[in-house]
């Protein structure tokens, strides 16, 4: 297959309709708008349905109807629309329905700002709606990436009928990338036969619900929830192992910020510092198992966290290295992205005080 | 022996949990006799709102959707543009679509969306007990408006058939009313005809019912019919609002 160059946004709308996404239910915000623009001109002629909701609340229901329905959905959104859209996320969870999300992160809070950062991790790993629930968060590092894991993404959501979440950020989604659109190996799929598609009478009626006024029932739901997530944590936890074999240190970092650590890694060894790089593919569930790996390994002295945010993934790093080795953060926000100057500045400093 | 009377095939077996005297048990049956009436039982899937009728998805026997309250329009926006043949309809109280859902229902009104909205107004949240609604009356004693409705303070009721009415995308809008036998009969008439403009392919139609609510307007159910003609439609006229042609 031939490549192409593309926009980040673009290539994630060209590889959802790949994957047989038909409906897709928007609203404006910078900087993901070309995602809806793409589906706005593409969709109707393949007879899809593109409709701009009057909100992102909107927006979010319609999916959550649409997926009822049993249709191929998304939806896509940036910070503040992602906020917005947290009360639909947790019914769609709640109610077990598959749809994917797609979130160009930009700088919070509030309003913010519209350059990219990492700052919805703890929105889009811990919760971000109400409720005991998780989504299937991927965070892409390249345009091909993007392209895989969302066209992955449909299948995976339909495999365990939960909500998935592609986490990239305002740097991804509007940079270009030459691109090759290669559909994963197939997943072998249920058949949608909870989906509400009117009944005829031969089957019993569907009901597409997350009420269970019932305490004793709510908790077995919930119980049940977490069964599929701990099968979830079982089979899809993806990440990259980058140079980590005799590393001193090992920095995690996920999406753009792994991108710059890899240059870093090559500025690193001509100072005789050997960087590793554990890049989390899926930031939910979390790869804790390698960082556990190498934090019981005597060649790693230190890890660190790099993140355009204020700190939210180290929670999850802490979490993996448990105490055997100290975990270091550096971290930009505001939309700041960090030069592998500042990262390797930082990386000398903390090495200084191991050695 | 000939059966002169018996339950719409479109209701479940599953005995209501109305407060006695509430006229929800009314309208289920008027909106499960125009599913019957029209034979669309099984094309029809239903999104079910927050509020009093949050168990509507217990009642009806098609395809149920549960939705966020206020969200139903757009839930319904979300089937309909995926199942086009089926017939979808949205049953929501006056806190749900008047109050937290006005932007979805003026939206999916505007969008003239091929769907029947039931919109069962009896000026109260009912479920939460007896708080304000956009459309409690001036006047009317509350939870929340202990001294009565203050339009200076909690501004004017919301009517919104008149304001649905005009949008150029609405197909059909109309108030109807169940305090007594003649008026069932004319709801009845309104919400079938609502259903059938979707089979017919005309787009969007609201029919508003108002409705009792005797618990928290503490009356008895018959005090509370009297109140719904006596205080409720002199503010809330009845009739066609809006009907395409």
């Amino acid at each position: 297959m031939e490549k192409v160059l593309m926009k980040g946004n673009e290539a994630i709308a060209e590889a959802a309709i790949q994957a047989g996404c038909r409906y897709f239910f928007g609203y404006p915000i910078t900087p993901q708008n070309e995602i809806p623009a793409y589906m706005a001109k593409k969709l109707p002629k393949i007879g899809g349905t593109f409709l701009q909701a009057e909100s992102e609340v909107s927006a979010i229901n319609m999916v959550y109807g649409a997926a009822g329905a049993g249709a191929r959905v998304m939806t896509s959104s940036s910070s503040p629309g992602i906020s917005l859209k947290q009360e639909g996320i947790s019914y769609i969870a709640g109610a077990e329905l598959p749809c994917v999300i797609v979130n160009i992160v930009r700088g919070g809070p509030g309003l913010g700002g519209i350059q990219p950062a990492q700052s919805d991790y703890f929105q889009a790993v811990k919760g971000g709606g109400h409720g005991d629930y998780h989504l299937i968060v991927y965070a892409p590092s390249t345009l091909q990436e993007m392209v895989s894991l969302t066209m992955g993404a449909f299948d995976v959501a339909d495999l365990y009928r939960n909500p998935v979440m592609i986490l990239g950020d305002g740097m991804l989604g509007q940079m270009m990338e030459p691109v090759e659109f290669i559909k994963p190996p197939a997943r072998e799929l249920p058949k949608k036969e909870w989906a509400t598609t009117g009944c005829d009478g031969t089957r019993e009626t569907n009901i597409i619900n997350s009420l269970y006024i019932d305490p004793a029932e709510l908790e077995k739901k919930v119980e049940e929830l977490y069964k599929k997530y701990e099968l979830i944590k079982e089979q899809e936890v993806s990440y990259e192992e980058y140079n980590c074999e005799n590393a001193d240190i090992i920095v995690t970092a996920y999406g753009t910020t792994s991108r710059i650590v890899k240059s870093v890694i090559e500025m690193a060894k001509e100072e005789g510092i050997n960087v590793g790089l554990i890049r989390p593919i899926t930031l939910w569930p979390f790869p804790y198992e390698p960082i556990s790996k190498y934090a019981d390994k005597d060649h790693v002295k230190v890890f660190l966290s790099v993140e355009m945010s204020k700190g939210q993934m180290i929670e999850d790093v802490k979490l993996g290295v448990n105490g055997k080795k100290d975990v270091y953060f550096y971290g930009r926000t505001g939309g700041m992205v960090p030069t592998p100057d500042d990262i390797l500045a930082e990386i000398r400093n903390i090495m200084k005080g191991v050695q | 022996m000939t059966v002169v009377f018996e339950k719409p095939k479109a209701l479940s077996e599953v005995p209501f949990h109305y407060c006695p005297g509430c006229t929800h048990g009314i309208i289920h049956r008027l909106v499960a006799e125009a599913i019957d009436d029209l034979n669309i039982q099984d094309k029809a899937i239903g999104v079910a709102p927050v509020g009093c009728s949050v168990f509507a998805y217990n009642y009806f026997a098609c395809d149920m959707h549960e939705a966020a309250h206020g969200r139903a329009p757009a839930v319904a926006t979300g089937i309909k543009r995926v199942l086009p043949d089926n017939i979808v309809f949205t049953y929501q109280g006056d806190g749900d679509l008047a109050s937290i859902g006005a932007a979805e229902i003026v939206h999916a009104a505007a969008r003239n969306e091929n769907i029947t909205v039931i919109f069962v107004n009896n000026a109260i949240y009912g479920m939460t007990g007896g708080q304000m609604a956009p459309t409690t009356l001036i006047g009317q004693v509350t939870t929340t408006s202990p001294y009565g409705r203050d339009p200076k303070l909690a501004g004017y009721p919301i009517k919104i058939s008149e304001m649905l009415a005009t949008l150029d995308g609405a197909y059909y809008v109309e108030r109807v009313s169940v305090h007594d036998v003649k008026h069932i009969k004319q709801a009845k008439k309104a919400i079938k005809k609502a259903f059938e403009n979707q089979v017919n392919n005309k787009g969007f139609s609201l029919i508003e019912v108002l409705s009792t609510c005797p618990t928290n307007w503490g009356m008895s159910p018959s005090e509370s019919l009297d109140w719904v003609k006596d205080n409720m439609i002199p503010v809330y006229p009845l009739g066609v609002k809006k009907e395409g042609k």
